[in-house]
Formats: C-alpha cells, structure tokens, sequence
C-alpha cells in the first residue's frame, strides 16, 4: 500500500520508496529543498520539520523534529508543515519577520531549521511573551556557524503572541491526525507500523530478523551515515501498549515510546523526581526528545547513554514484553555487554518501572565537552538515602562512559551504605571508585579524565548536597 | 548617502527564512537525468594504491559508470600553488582520501555500490603529528624567517623564560557542506554550479583537469551556507570530480559531500605548535622574542605558505618588540590538507604570543592586563617586519573603551573577592586586543572587476567579483551600488556571482571583499552616473556639476523640487546612443612585501579590537561557563552595521568554539590510524546557544573613518574571531585563582583548546592536589 501524509496543507502519496529513505531526502527531491541537510544525524537541526501531533494534554500542537532521522514510512497518516509552508503568501510569518529583523540570518543555511523551531515555541500553548517566556531549549537543537546567536535569541525573545484568526493556530483548534497501521513495500523491503503488542508479535514472528525503530535516534544516524540496510522494518510509535504513564503507590511505570520530552511535561513541576527531570535538558536537544524514548535509549545499550546511570539510580526494572507473555528484569541485570542486552529475538521493551519511594537525595551529572546537544564523555546518576540516624540505607552510584556498559559502582555503594554520609565514608567510597573501573580514551576524553570524573563526582555530589543540605537547614 | 552606513538586513534574508534562497545542491531537482557521485575512500592514512576493481560495482542497476584516473583528458591534479594534489592518486596520503568515484542514477545507489568497488591496498607508515614530521624532516617549505633587531644579543642581556605552547586545528563546519554540479551546456561549454569561494580558480581548474580553455568553462558561485575559508581553494576538487564524469557521461553530474565525509576529506585551520623565548623586565617590559612557528599543513602545500607567513605577521599581536625573530616551518603530514581558516595562521600567531605574554605576567607577579598594556604599540612604532602601525593609539583606545563599558576595575575586584569566598568554583577575566592586518599577502590579488548594466527601464544588474557566503557583501555592494547611482535599494538586482561576467577575480577571502569588490562596484557606478548626469543636465538645463541623484531621481543642485526620474534618465540617455553599461575596477594601492628581506607594507592597514570575557569554572569537571563577554571593535566607518555586527558576534563565538570546545581528534590505534575521529557534529562540538554568553555586549568602535578605504570603512570578516583569545586568557584566570597566588616562573600551562578536561588537568597541575592517574 502507498503511504500518504499531510504536507503543507497538501495531501501527499508515496509509494515504492525505499522504506530507508528520510523524510529529508524525500522533501528534497520533490524541490522542498528549504529543508538543508547538515548533518543527517540530528544535531544540527538545519532538516527541522513541524508536526502536528495530540500532545500529553490532549491538545494540538506544532511537534519539531529532524527530518533527517524520520523514515518516510512512518510519516503515513500524519501532517507537518516545512519552512515552505509557514509564510502568507508573501506576507512573512512572525518568526520569520523577527529572524530577518534581527540579522538572525547570515549565510541562511541554517535558517529554515530555526524557523520552523521558533515556529512550534511559537504555538506553544501557554509560552508568555518577552524574555520571561523565551524558552532556550526551544532551539537547543539548531546549529548556527555565523551569527553566534544571539540575533536569534533576541528574535525568539521579541516574540509577540499568534493572532486570532492566524491560520496555523486555527488549525491547533482541531485534532491532530490519528493514525493507522501501516504495511508498507518498498524496494522490497518491508516496514510495518503496528497499533497494538497483540498485532505486533504476528509480525516479529514472521519477520524474525526485522529491525525494531521507536524514534530513530539512533539507528537511523547508521541509515544515514554506515549506508545500514534492514530486511525489514518494524516502527513501534504507535503502538499504544507503550504509552503507559502509571503513577502508582508503589512505582511510577512508563510507556517505552512515550517521547522524553512528553516525559518532561509531566514531570515538570510535580518535583516528583528531580533526578530524571535533571537528566531531560541534558539528554539532547529539544528536537530529538521531541522523538526519543527511554525504550530506545535502554534497548540500544550505549555505554554513553545519560538515561541508564539515572535509572540505575533509580534501581529501574525493565518490563520485557514477547507473545509468550512478560517478564521483568532490573536494569542492572539487562545489559550483558557492549551495545549487548538480555532481550531475546521475539521481545520487546514493553515499559520501565521506577519503584518507590524514590531516592531522598539525587542528582545527576554529566561531563561533556558542551553543555546542551553533547554526548557525556562521562555520566552519573548518584543517589542516597539517610536514615533518621542519620546513616545512609541505600546508595547508587551508576555511571555512564566508563565501562563497556552503563553501570554500577558497587564496592563504593557498601562503603556508604550503613554510614554517616561523611568525610571518611565519602574517602573511603572515592578509594573505591578509583579502581572501579577502566574505561578508554578517545576523541570525548582520555582514560584517566574519566577515572579522575568517576571519583570527582562523588567528590561533588557531596558537596553540592551538603551546600543543598545546609542551606535548607 | 541614503543606503551606505544603515542597518539593513541581508540581501537574502527574504529568502533564508522562507526556505526560497537556493544552495548548489538544491539545484539537483532542476536536473532531470543528473547523476551523483561518491567517493571510494581510503582506509588508510598512507598506502599505495595496488588495483581497482570496479567490475562487481559497474554491474549493480542505476551505477553509471565508476571515474578512475583514466576519464581525465585534461590534467588530473587540482592543486592550486603547487601540482600537488592528484584528483585520482595512486599513492594515498590520508585517511579518507577518494581513490575513484562512482556514479549512480541516485545518491543512495552510489553509495551502496562504493561497497561494491575492491581497492587493493600496500599500507604504508603515516606521519600523524608535528613532533613526527620535525623528527623526520618532513616539510612542504624551506624554514619562512622575519628577522628584525639583535634577537641573540638581547636575549642574552635580560631575564628570559621559554615556553611551548600546541595550539588545536578547527574544522569549518559551513552548515552547508561541500558541493558542485556540472554540465555541458548548448554552446558546448562547461557550466560548473560550485559552492566555491574562488570561482575564477574554480574555473581554471577545472578546464585544466579537462584539457580546456578558461573560456570553455564558466563558474557559478550561487550563495554558500558559509565558508570560513573551507571553500577558497578546496572546492575545487569536487567542481573537477563533477566535471570529468560529466565529460564522460554527457550528463549533469552532481558532487555533494556529506558532513562526515566533508570533515574526512577537507583541511581545516592549521593545528600549530609554537616554541619561544622571552627577554623581559621586572615591569613586564618585553624586550625580545625568539619565536619557531610549526604548522601541521596536512598532505598537501594548499594555503599553508601564506598561512605560515600571516601567522608570523601577527605573532607580535599589539606588541611592540623591538628585538624579534619568527621562523616559521609547514610540516608536511598524512592527514586532511589544512588550508584557509578565518583569520588564515594570524590567531594561531597570537595565541602564541598572548601565551608568552601570560608567562611574562606569572614571571613577574604583574596583572597580565599590565604586562600586556605595558608593551602596546604607540604612534610611530613599527612592526618586526618593518611596516609602520599606523592608528596604533587605536590599540590603547580600544581597550580603553571596552574596560569601560564592561565595569573591568570593578568586575576585577569583585571577582576576587568571589574567589575568595568560593573554593570549588573560580572565576577568572581577562582583556586581550587583537590588531590585524588587511591586505592580501600575496600582492596580485588585491584587485577586483565589477559589471554594472543599466537597462533603459532604468533597473540594474550588478555583477561583482565576490562571492556571498553569508557575511554580508552583497547587500553591502547593494548599498554602494545604489548610492553611487543615486537609486532605491530595489532598482539594483544582485547576480549570482558568475566568470562570465567578470574575469580572473580574486577569492573572496582575507577580509578584502568589501575593500576591494566595493570600490570596483563604485567605479562602474560612478561612469553610468556621470553619463546620466550628462542627459539630466541637459533635461533640468542647468551644469552636469550640479546635477544631484537620489532615491531614483536626479535634480539641479538647490532645486529638489524639480526632479527627472532615473527610468527617464536611462531611456532618453538609450535614445542619445550613450552605453549604459561599465565595468569597474580597483587595485590596493602601496603594499609589497619581501620574502628575502623579511620586511616590508604587506597590509594596507590595520583593524583593531578589544575584548574582555568572564568565566567561571568547576573545580570537580573543570567544565566552565562563559558569564559575559563585552568588545568593542573597529570596523572604520561602518556600511552597514546589522551586518558587521553580525560579523563580531559570530567571528567572537566561532573563535570562542576553536579555543574551548572544538577539538580534533586523529586516531593513532592501529585499527584505524590516521583517521579523523572527531568528524560529525556529534563527536565534534560548536558553540550552541548555550555557549553564547548570557550578556554579550558588542559595540563598534565609533569616530573611526579609515580614510584609505571606501567610505572609510574597515575589513570586518577575520578580525574579531581573535576576540575570543579574551576567553582563553579569562580560563587561564581562573585556573591561576585555584592556585597559592604569588609568582609562578612556571606559569598557568593550559590545554588549547581548553576543553573541560584540559581546564581540569590545568587546576590539577596548578593545585597538585590530585596526581594525574595512569597515563593515557
């Protein structure tokens, strides 16, 4: 069957193209060569694409994400507006209005992606105008080689609110498209978008080898960059199995696919749990949580991934779905090796469960080169919990970038556990950590920045607690 | 003058935002059977090329044909100062490089049958760094010397201290990535689409890998998504490459190099590594420097000799050395050939110097703002290659200002006392000036043509020898343009820059464009207004001396009541058989330079600015925030401030991302020696808006007329990416604040670039608190 999508307004039918192909190049080569290709693995935002999606508010809402990172056959069923279709005619949009204003364009070729970013921040339902509502990650995801930035800060901040009347924000009014299962062919090669586990294991039964995509983050940048080719393709963002959001008494249990900045909108302001909430900005940038999922980031089992070392801290369990039925493992138990997990030919990431209570006293930590958009040379999820006499009664100190896997520093856990969390428990731990691990050098740091980090961050989650700690006192 | 000096947005900016204004690439759908090309890359840094074999590859559907050697009919090496870059090599010397190129019916096709080509290889052992090619004897040029005072006499009268100091490489990282299309058009021609910051060198490459004359290939440089210097002699090879399977094919061929293969495949700014020893004073007085500049100039000579010669032009920054000795050496290395980079060696020569200059100040207990204001230039001084300083109270005058605006007394003082009360953060500031030199150092190109045709409605297409690349030179020539003719803004329409219109143009680069292009546009401007004036003294009955332009009218001096309009002007002056067309033209006037000699004018002047930057620092990461950054900077009279404000904020932050987080990585393991490691935006890290400080305060310096210049303007593009060596200098602040305090002979050593790591290696060594752990 061809694949059919809104576009600017327009229907759009596609058929016969290769399931590999990005919405990128497909926008190209139909002449929407507005959208730039800059670095076909997310970072750059240059192919940023609006879409209109059903937000966790069951409201409409302009979604932006990389073009460059969407397989063409998951884009059937739904609408997006590109650069090409934001203006008036001839009369410019605000956005647009307020980048040319500015000087927010020099050589212009990053420009569209920025448009279309300040686009979707400037339908967002409640922004307040004027510096106060700038929101700066709305285009943490955008790379400018010229400007500098700070002519598109001051055209993001100058910002006034839509108009009535102003035909992008009518159409929030109604509801963002739903969509259906896809069974799609091309150049023989299939790619299924299922709606439900119950239709999805038919599927993976039948295609034994077929490659499993939530967002794409990750493995359409080896589409992309390694010419990777599947057998088969099976896109599980809409399966609704894996929206869960289930505060419970005893756990907080998310979908696999629910987005990571859906994750964020939920948790913000509920102070439920800083830890991952800290984790979220620092992830990646805007457009890429718009489209990653935590599902994602566990199953392809990256030892530089910043959400493991959270959830180990948090001693997440991974719920683990096949036809045969479910089974959990604790995250500390999934990965075998590296990029190696316990998930077997036949099964799937269903959901993580975050058990409660949550820790008392967390944080998390990231080393990187950059502070937004950059990936951890080394990461850290660390957290106690102190009991009323005042001696520590559970404690992790899970690290990314530093083994073959996320994981767990063990030895230094039990020299705190049972403790006062004080100088000589801490000294004691940091020993520990020195040894704990051997990681590698390469181009993100060297193998003896990373064990210094492993041991410094002890070093500053002490501190920065005892700061917290004493202030709050 | 109604358009020159106003703050207008980019020519382009309509279409930037819209998504309407056309790259190379977004040509191909115009193309209705072109073919794309893509590169068999080298897995080896340095290897003899054995066999290709093609066969499987050329068997696959949609691959047209693979281009080896053997399809060249002309002369099969792109390099542009010395033949030193085959287009299809049999021994490969780097990581990456393109052996052969397949051509598919699609892009996605290509790539898939590059896996399908065997390249049998005979590896062979690779130089990889400086240290390696000086060990080896392994340079593209004999040593490069400026000579000037009694360096050794001196040395050996003062206090002296030495130093060492690596300084990194940047990748450009143009958003938009290497491109060309080529085609033989009806008449025969070549027609090369290039994303090329010299089409005129384009064109002639081109037509010499064809076996052609320039006049058989025309270049079209549309508008680059940047280019930094990346495009002015490294677009060429991919214009060839399109061109040689187009004279195979007959089809249009299309080259367009992803991110990860432009980084692979293209030089970058010159990683450099810098020896000196300093005389000085006990009140910071520097009185001679014996300074040995290596650059890594990568596989081939490209740029790097004149990259080489700016950086030893620029090692004395604002500092007057009256004893001084530079000798600069290009090592010749198996990795990308580096080339042009904004600012083309001069910030790496400075770097090396503001260096020195902290040295001296840790030596003697001295601010490094006071050493550094206590060697400034002053009026009459003149460089170590002989060339007076000419506005140098400039130097003092910026500096000046900026400390004004940005409170620096009293932020110095705060800053301390912030340090006082906090042990695992410090923050450090530090106020550095920059003077740099204008000009072409190699004397023929600076010159320029301009081609201005009135149509008898009175509109205008204006053809100039610069390229658009994002920094504003069309729409400054635009202003020139429709001042000089008297005319709205609208009535002039700006033309793809094109070797059909204005011949052996320079490359748009050294900052010159404005200087240059600008005074040839006014040139042609002024003959067509000159013939108008004739027909409109004629129309009003009054003097042709008196007859004024504006805003698309002319009127008799004193009487602007009563106006011809410039469409009637230009009709009547068609009907009068007068020509309304001109070519403009413009030559720098007094420079020359002697290599022997090691002096001379090389530069036609000097732009100046100062900056002062803020960080603060975490002791545990050594990871940094940049808290406030303020400039003020000399752009003479500006033409269009929007523009070259952008111009300062931008070159600020691109300097600030070469200096902090922007590091190169090239793979040493066996498994892949040689290879760039650090070649996609995900392991190779820009300023995002996140590294843009928070307050930054960018102010051009005013009272500032360069009389020499068209309307008394100054070269803005290379200048201020030397502003962020303030952010450097600031880093190095804070480390020393971590410190006992007190005098360090030893100095504050500081990684460059100072990512998170080398800050935190730098408080490590100044704190020895922590022993390094095992080695790397």
């Amino acid at each position: 069957m061809p694949i059919s999508f809104r576009l600017n307004g327009e229907e759009v039918v596609a058929d016969g193209v290769d399931p590999h192909v990005s919405l990128l190049h497909f926008l190209r080569d139909r002449g929407l060569t507005g959208t730039k290709e800059g670095c076909a693995e997310g970072e750059c935002g240059a192919c940023a694409v609006a879409f209109v999606r059903r937000g966790p508010d069951g409201k409409t809402r302009y979604v932006g994400m990389n073009s460059c990172l969407v397989l063409l056959p998951s884009v059937d069923g739904q609408e997006l507006v590109t650069v090409e279709g934001i203006a008036n005619g001839d009369a410019l949009h605000p956005v647009q209005e307020a980048m040319v204003e500015t000087g927010g364009s020099q050589c212009g070729y990053c420009t569209p992606g920025f448009v279309v970013s300040m686009f979707s921040e400037y339908y967002r339902d409640g922004r307040v105008a004027g510096k106060d509502g700038f929101d700066p990650e709305s285009i943490s995801g955008n790379l400018c080689r010229c400007t500098g930035y700070r002519p598109i800060r001051d055209a993001v901040v100058q910002l006034g609110l839509p108009k009535k009347g102003d035909r992008h924000l009518s159409r929030l009014d109604d509801a963002a498209p739903s969509v259906a299962a896809v069974e799609y062919v091309g150049a023989g090669v299939p790619f299924f978008r299922p709606l439900t586990l119950k239709d999805t294991f038919p599927i993976l039964a039948k295609h034994p080898d077929a490659t499993l995509v939530t967002g794409g983050t990750d493995i359409v940048v080896e589409v992309n960059q390694m010419e990777r080719r599947f057998s088969a393709i099976v896109s599980l963002e809409s399966v609704c199995d894996l929206y869960t959001w289930d505060l419970a008494d005893d756990a907080l249990t998310i979908g696999a696919a629910v987005p990571l900045s859906q994750i964020e909108e939920r948790l913000h302001g509920t102070g439920l749990l800083p830890m991952l909430e800290q984790v979220l900005p620092l992830f990646s940038s805007r457009l890429i949580r718009n489209r990653a999922t935590l599902g994602g980031n566990i199953a392809v089992a990256s030892p530089i991934g910043d959400s493991p070392p959270v959830l180990l801290a948090l001693d997440a369990r991974v719920v683990i779905a096949s036809a045969s039925g479910e089974r959990e493992v604790a995250l500390d138990q999934f990965f075998t090796g590296y990029r190696a997990t316990v998930l077997k030919p036949g099964e799937l990431i269903k959901s993580i469960i975050l058990p409660r209570p949550f820790p008392v006293v967390s944080k998390f930590y990231k080393v990187s080169k950059r502070v937004m958009d950059d990936i951890s040379t080394v990461a850290a999820g660390l957290a106690v919990d102190i009991g009323d006499d005042g001696k520590v009664t559970r404690a992790r100190l899970a690290y990314g970038g530093v083994a073959a896997t996320p994981a767990r520093a063990y030895d230094a856990e039990r020299e705190l556990v049972g403790h006062a969390f004080d100088a000589a428990s801490i000294a004691r731990a940091k020993e520990k950590l020195a040894t704990a691990f051997t990681p590698m050098s390469d181009h993100r740091g060297s193998a003896s920045y990373r064990n210094a980090m492993v041991v410094s961050l002890l070093e500053k989650f002490a501190h920065d607690m005892s700061s917290e700690l004493g202030s709050a006192s | 003058m109604t358009h020159v000096g106003k703050s207008i947005s980019h020519e382009s900016a309509r279409g930037h935002v819209t998504g309407a204004a056309l790259y190379t690439d977004d040509l191909k759908t115009r193309f209705a059977n072109v073919l794309s090309a893509w590169p068999v890359c080298s897995p080896h840094a340095h290897a003899k090329v054995v066999s290709i074999d093609a066969s499987e590859a050329l068997t696959m559907e949609g691959v047209a044909t693979v281009l080896t050697g053997d399809d060249v009919p002309g002369n099969g090496n792109t390099g542009p100062a010395r033949q030193d870059e085959p287009l299809f090599p049999d021994v490969v010397v780097y990581h990456g490089q393109a052996v052969c190129w397949v051509l598919a019916e699609t892009e996605l096709l290509a790539r898939q049958a590059v896996k399908k080509v065997k390249v049998e290889y005979e590896a062979l052992e690779p130089i990889l760094t400086i240290e390696d090619a000086i060990a080896k004897d392994s340079f593209h040029t004999k040593p490069l010397v400026i000579d000037s005072g009694e360096v050794n006499a001196t040395l050996s009268q003062h206090k002296t201290l030495s130093g060492e100091v690596h300084v990194g490489g940047q990748e450009h990282f143009y958003l938009e990535a290497q491109a060309a299309i080529v085609y033989q058009d009806e008449s025969g021609g070549f027609q090369v689409h290039s994303s090329t910051q010299h089409p005129t060198e384009t064109q002639m490459i081109v037509a010499r890998v064809l076996g052609l004359s320039s006049h058989d290939v025309s270049c079209q440089s549309l508008r680059m998504g940047g280019a930094f210097g990346g495009k002015e002699v490294q677009a060429n090879a991919w214009a060839s490459v399109a061109a040689v399977g187009a004279n195979k094919t007959g089809r249009p061929v299309r080259v367009r190099l992803d991110r990860q293969r432009d980084m692979a495949l293209t030089g970058k700014r010159h990683p450099f590594l810098g020896r000196y020893k300093i005389a000085y004073g006990d009140d910071g007085e520097i009185f001679a420097a014996d300074i040995e500049l290596f650059s890594d100039g990568g596989w081939s000579l490209d740029l790097s000799e004149p990259v080489m010669f700016r950086a030893m032009f620029h090692v004395d920054n604002c500092y007057r050395i009256d004893h001084l000795r530079v000798v600069g050496r290009v090592c010749n290395t198996h990795k990308t050939s580096q080339t042009a980079f904004r600012g083309f060696g001069g910030p790496q020569g400075m770097v090396v110097i503001e260096d020195a200059i902290d040295r001296v100040a840790r030596a003697t207990g001295l601010p490094p703002e006071i050493v550094r204001e206590k060697n400034f230039y002053r009026e009459g001084d003149r460089t170590h290659f002989g060339q007076r300083v000419t506005q140098a109270e400039r130097v003092t005058r910026v500096v000046d200002e900026v400390k004004r605006d940005a409170d620096f007394a009293h932020r110095r003082e705060a800053i301390r006392r912030f340090n006082e009360t906090h042990e695992t953060v410090k923050r450090g500031i530090a106020v550095t000036p920059v003077k740099f030199g204008i000009s072409f150092t190699t004397a023929f190109f600076n010159q320029a043509g301009a081609l201005v045709l009135l149509y008898a409605d009175g509109s205008v297409q204006l053809n100039h020898g610069g390229t658009e690349m994002g920094q504003g030179l069309h729409t400054k020539m635009l202003q020139i343009a429709a001042d000089a003719l008297g005319t709205p803004l609208e009535s002039v329409r700006m033309m793809p820059t094109r070797t059909d219109k204005v011949p052996n143009t320079s490359a748009t680069a050294a900052s010159s464009g404005t200087d240059l292009n600008g005074a040839a546009v006014r040139d042609a401007c002024q003959q067509i207004r000159e013939r108008l004036a004739l027909v409109a003294s004629q129309k009003l009955g009054a003097s042709k001396d008196d007859i004024e332009f504006g805003d698309g009218k002319a009127w008799v001096f004193g009487s602007p009541e009563t106006t011809v309009s410039f469409a009637e002007l230009a009709k009547t002056a068609y009907l009068q058989r007068l020509p309304l067309f001109a070519t403009g033209y413009y030559r720098t006037p007094k420079i020359k330079y002697d290599e022997e000699a090691g002096s001379g004018k090389p530069f036609h002047y000097f732009a100046y600015g100062a900056a002062i930057t803020e960080v603060e620092v975490d002791r545990f990461t050594g990871q940094y925030t940049i808290v406030r950054a303020d400039v003020v900077h000399d752009v003479g009279d500006s033409i269009s401030p929007l523009v070259d404000k952008g111009q300062v904020e931008g070159g600020y932050i691109q300097g600030l991302g070469w200096l902090t987080t922007e590091e190169l990585v090239w793979r040493q393991d066996d498994r892949a020696k040689g290879m760039l490691a650090t070649r996609g935006a995900s392991t190779y890290k820009l300023p995002t808006l996140g590294e843009c400080p928070e307050e930054f305060h960018v102010r051009l310096l005013d009272r500032a007329t360069e009389p020499s210049v068209i309307h008394g303007s100054k070269a803005v593009g290379e200048p201020p990416l030397m502003l962020a060596i303030s952010a450097r200098e600031a880093l190095r602040d804070a480390v020393a604040a971590f410190g006992s305090g007190g005098k360090r002979p030893e100095g504050i050593p500081l990684g460059c670039p100072s990512t998170p790591e080398a800050v935190f290696w730098a408080i490590q060594n100044v704190t020895a608190r922590v022993q390094k752990v095992a080695a790397e």
